[in-house]
């Protein structure tokens, strides 16, 4: 039992430091990439982005819509339901804007960037990739994770942008809170802190979810269950790993 | 005296050995996990040859062309491409070497979301600074070679096998390779795609004056096309020769191999307890 335990967390940091080296492998080709394959980042982008934006916007709407029905059911104890707009505001640009875009990235681009990559390994492109002298890493790998990174904060954007809309149709033309109150008192209280918050974890959650894809996804087994486990660990582990990282910036934010 | 002499003579016919072959395998060691794969092989390949490594399924065939070409590690033992011990070299230096190498993987192994001439075009607008109008021309000349010009256009998934092949072997030919290797090339063809690979084989072989491997266990083709053929088996080379020195062989593996014969030194059966004992036995798992 102790021995088990003891196993599994060799394990967990022996691949936790591989994660690690493979991070800062990308890191150190990002430049070369960026400079001599730009083409290549602007396609994931787009493939990336062009993936999750239209489950990222209906989502967004509808989960504005909720957060507005239940600040007013709420709020509207206290009398204070011109608060809504401050209500969905923080809880989307701190919070549910960045997490629920990631989950929902790592569920829609994560899952085809992990079996893409890993298909190509088990179809031999990556291999025959490198008997063509051609750096697997540069020329697949670092291009879809920048593609990832780089769309995730404008999917975020996006997600809480929509999410707000949803709550003012909801709040301001179902409820009939004041229109003026709902953005006014918005904006007078969320501050650039808040919303840098958001765009940190929005950089952090896009760097997670985009590193795993492409980690899972490269190093699968080349088998067809090989390639259907890595794709179920990449949305398991991203959505593990972003929520504990987000408790971790909430908490620093707020010290 | 005498030993100093024999040792220069051996010394000389190795200068000539070498300059004839562009790789040279020596005392090859390597195991995947507890199971030894190789022990001890030593082959040559001859500079503008067509060469085949056979020998039956699970003997490694294609983890030698893996280790020839650095893709794995060899556990112990040296493998000298020119001279030059591949293990030693830096990354960079490995890349250069491959730009020497074409591979025909055995599934093709195409990029999926490139069209075949994209596929072919691929290596040069990676090595090279070439207009698209010369790589145009020489895509173009490449997938005449393979006789697929018309299929240029089309994606990898609406190739057949036979034509998926041909346009791996026109991407493997892009850069003027030294070397070709061909992984399994007739696996799975019918008879006419066959006959055109064999073909294919021999004519890059003597036209363009390329060093061919094959790995290959169809003895018919490969006694076609082959100038020299290893049968390896056990982990090391268990004949060499010409196809027809290895058809004369009398040896009982080589025969078995050579005729197809189901059972001999290769046995049918795969390592198993005793059939009656296993059958009768009681159920004790």
């Amino acid at each position: 039992m102790l021995r088990e335990a003891y196993v599994s967390l060799v394990v967990f940091v022996r691949t936790f430091g591989a994660l690690t080296l493979f991070l800062l492998e990308l890191i150190v080709q990002v430049p070369r990439v960026f400079v001599r394959r730009f083409p290549l980042i602007v396609a994931q982008v787009y493939n990336a982005g062009s993936l999750s934006l239209v489950i990222i916007m209906v989502c967004g709407a509808f989960v504005g819509g909720v957060l507005a029905l239940q600040g007013y059911a709420n709020l509207t104890r206290f009398n204070a339901e011109d608060a809504v707009g401050i209500f969905a505001g923080f809880a989307l640009i701190k919070e549910l804007g960045p997490v629920i875009t990631a989950l929902l990235f790592a569920g829609r681009a994560g899952t085809a960037l992990a079996s893409e990559i890993g298909l190509m390994k088990a179809t031999d492109q990556l291999a025959a990739m490198e008997m063509m002298a051609v750096d697997p890493v540069r020329r697949v790998v670092v291009p879809r994770f920048l593609g990832g990174v780089i769309a995730m904060p404008l999917l975020v954007a996006v997600f809480s942008m929509i999410g707000l809309l949803g709550a003012h149709m909801v709040g301001v033309m179902l409820l009939n809170i004041d229109v003026g109150a709902f953005w006014q008192q918005m904006q007078s209280t969320l501050g650039l802190r808040d919303v840098m918050e958001g765009i940190l974890k929005s950089i952090v959650f896009g760097i997670i979810a985009s590193l795993l894809a492409v980690w899972e996804g490269y190093n699968a087994i080349p088998t067809a269950e090989g390639v259907s486990r890595a794709t179920t660990r990449t949305v398991v582990l991203t959505a593990i790993a972003v929520l504990i990282s987000d408790f971790m910036i909430t908490a620093w934010f707020l010290r | 005296m005498r030993i100093q002499r024999s040792c220069l003579l051996c010394y000389a016919r190795e200068m000539t050995a070498n300059d004839d072959n562009i790789i040279e395998i020596r005392d090859l060691w390597f195991a995947r996990g507890a199971t030894p794969i190789f022990k001890g092989l030593n082959a040559d390949i001859k500079r503008g040859h067509v060469t085949a490594l056979m020998g039956p399924s699970g003997t490694g065939k294609t983890t030698l062309l893996r280790l020839i070409t650095r893709q794995l590690r060899p556990d112990s033992g040296r493998i000298l491409v020119d001279g030059v011990d591949i293990a030693d070299l830096s990354k960079s230096d490995l890349y250069k070497l491959r730009k020497r190498f074409g591979m025909l993987f055995q599934n093709g192994a195409l990029l999926t979301d490139l069209t075949v001439f994209e596929n072919v075009a691929f290596p040069l607008r990676e090595h090279t600074s070439l207009s698209n109008r010369l790589i145009r021309h020489v895509v173009l000349t490449k997938l005449h070679a393979v006789g697929l010009r018309g299929a240029a256009d089309m994606l990898p998934r609406e190739l057949s096998g036979g034509m998926a092949r041909r346009v791996a072997l026109a991407r493997a030919m892009a850069t003027d390779p030294d070397i070709l290797i061909y992984d399994e090339p007739f696996v799975g063809l019918d008879p006419i795609s066959m006959g055109v690979i064999v073909r294919l084989v021999r004519r890059m072989n003597d036209a363009l004056g390329i060093t061919s491997i094959i790995v290959s266990h169809d003895v018919d083709e490969v006694s076609t096309v082959a100038d020299i053929s290893y049968l390896l088996s056990d982990g090391t080379v268990a004949a060499s020769g010409s196809p027809a020195e290895l058809n004369r062989a009398s040896s009982e593996l080589v025969r078995q191999f050579m005729h197809g014969m189901a059972d001999g030194p290769v046995a049918f059966h795969y390592q198993a307890p005793d059939y009656a004992e296993q059958l009768l036995g009681r159920d004790s798992e």
